[in-house]
């Protein structure tokens, strides 16, 4: 269980988040949406402590993340997996390379072991015969799938994407949005995602909240959302039409 | 205007300090990754040297043509080897080295960082449990602070050497007056001081440009700024401490 309580963070004198509560429970999958700068991203960031917050706190499991140890900080990023927007691979290492780095870096397990958790993670999304390649050799959705694998290779309990359908072609976004509905149902983990795409919102979240100017100002099932009378929240997700 | 200058500077060096000292802590706690070490030292040592051995073998070599020039003319030809050897042990093959490591693996080093910063793959190393000064900067660290004393010896030489070759074909010194007198002239402790004030010289260019690199902002405009200042800043400070070691070491 995610519990973020009175979350604040200012860049300089920029207010990206006030005053910010949220609960999610296990096993929710959550889409936070809002327009670009809204500070969407940033909670993903916070709730890694990628980023300090100004004031308020996160618990992740009854645990005040803000009080862990270096030791207690890389186990509790050993439990939640990032997708990064564009991938994020090192791109001076190769596929098998990419998602083999945590299991090198923090476990003793044999290159056998690696090697075979690394080919499991790489056929759940879909993807054979690219280990020896490099980032840079893939598209865009196929380095997105790396990214999901890399992200699942600990198996963590809480996996967060940001922008994971951003910038895809059309079917490129119903393979990833199949794969993210697959990935939760299959490892009953919590996902939490950022996004302003609406066909992603609805195809795989169970509660959607919308970030506008720092704040909270919705929350609701996605047909709840579609349908809300909040007008900036309609003007949103219209996407200004009327 | 001149206030916010100033609290900026003290605010980067302070900055750069507190990286400085984690990186020595964290050396000192044995968290070094000695393949990454290894890999870094092949590209920041192996890899700079056909690039220091030429610029140092022309230094020599047209540091020889005008000091023995000159003191020909005086009758002084036979004091050529000794203030050549002594010259390229104490400034020349430093502050070569020091300069070419600025250019070269300065550069390298933020870009190859700032990259990664901007690209969110330091986000992601976090994210996958690893420290960025554990896996990004202590390795530069120890290459540049082990590699440039050994470049600037094999420097040295070749500079030593060159001056020796245009001395004697060119000025037409004599070739057993110019090694007699670099022996009776130059002392242990030249080639120590210079090879000293190198260390000092790798570890502020690695400390200077990982800050950078971990400090870019924007995408390749802000890596391409974060470069060119990373080489600015490294090449000032370069200078700076060379003279104060210099004062230090052989006054």
């Amino acid at each position: 269980m995610i519990d973020i309580k009175n979350l604040t963070k200012y860049f300089g004198n920029n207010k990206i988040l006030e005053n910010v509560n949220l609960l999610i429970p296990d096993g929710e999958f959550l889409a936070i949406i809002g327009p670009s700068g809204c500070g969407k991203s940033t909670l993903l960031k916070l709730l890694l402590r990628l980023e300090e917050p100004t004031k308020g706190k996160i618990l992740v499991n009854n645990q005040d993340i803000s009080r862990l140890s270096e030791e207690g900080l890389i186990k509790m990023r050993g439990r939640i997996g990032m997708v990064f927007q564009f991938g994020a691979l090192f791109d001076s290492l190769n596929i098998f390379e990419n998602i083999a780095f945590p299991l090198r870096e923090h476990t003793k397990l044999s290159e056998k072991e690696i090697s075979h958790k690394v080919r499991e993670k790489l056929e759940m999304v879909e993807l054979n015969g690219v280990e020896k390649s490099f980032p840079a050799e893939l598209s865009g959705g196929m380095q997105k799938r790396v990214g999901i694998a890399r992200a699942l290779v600990s198996d963590p309990s809480i996996i967060l994407y940001d922008e994971p359908t951003t910038g895809l072609d059309p079917i490129t976004s119903v393979i990833i949005e199949n794969l993210m509905i697959k990935l939760a149902r299959e490892l009953k983990s919590t996902c939490i995602v950022v996004t302003h795409v609406i066909q992603t919102v609805n195809r795989t979240a169970s509660r959607v909240v919308m970030v506008h100017e720092a704040n909270i100002i919705e929350t609701g099932t996605p047909v709840q959302t579609m349908n809300s009378k909040n007008p900036i929240v309609k003007k949103f997700i219209s996407g200004g039409r009327e | 205007m001149i206030n916010q200058t100033i609290h900026d500077i003290f605010e980067q060096l302070g900055l750069g300090a507190h990286l400085a000292w984690d990186t020595l802590t964290s050396i000192l706690k044995g968290k070094t990754k000695i393949s990454l070490t290894l890999e870094q030292m092949l590209k920041i040592g192996y890899e700079s040297l056909p690039l220091s051995l030429t610029s140092a073998a022309f230094v020599g070599m047209v540091f020889a043509v005008q000091v023995a020039t000159e003191f020909v003319k005086f009758g002084a030809g036979k004091y050529v080897g000794g203030v050549m050897a002594i010259a390229m042990a104490r400034e020349l093959g430093p502050a070569l080295v020091g300069v070419v490591i600025a250019a070269r693996v300065a550069a390298a080093i933020t870009a190859e960082i700032g990259t990664m910063k901007v690209t969110e793959q330091i986000d992601a190393l976090q994210a996958l449990g690893s420290n960025p000064i554990r896996y990004l900067v202590i390795p530069r660290f120890i290459a540049c602070a082990t590699m440039l004393p050994l470049l600037t010896i094999s420097s040295d030489i070749i500079g030593f050497l060159g001056g020796y070759f245009v001395g004697t074909s060119v000025v037409r010194i004599n070739p057993v007056e110019y090694m007699d007198n670099a022996q009776s002239l130059l002392v242990l402790w030249d080639v120590w001081g210079g090879l000293i004030k190198t260390i000092f010289f790798g570890m502020v260019i690695a400390i200077i440009a990982s800050y950078k690199g971990l400090n870019t902002k924007g995408g390749a405009k802000g890596v391409g700024e974060a470069t060119t200042s990373s080489v600015v800043t490294s090449l000032i400070s370069l200078f700076v401490i060379n003279y104060f070691l210099s004062i230090a070491f052989f006054k």
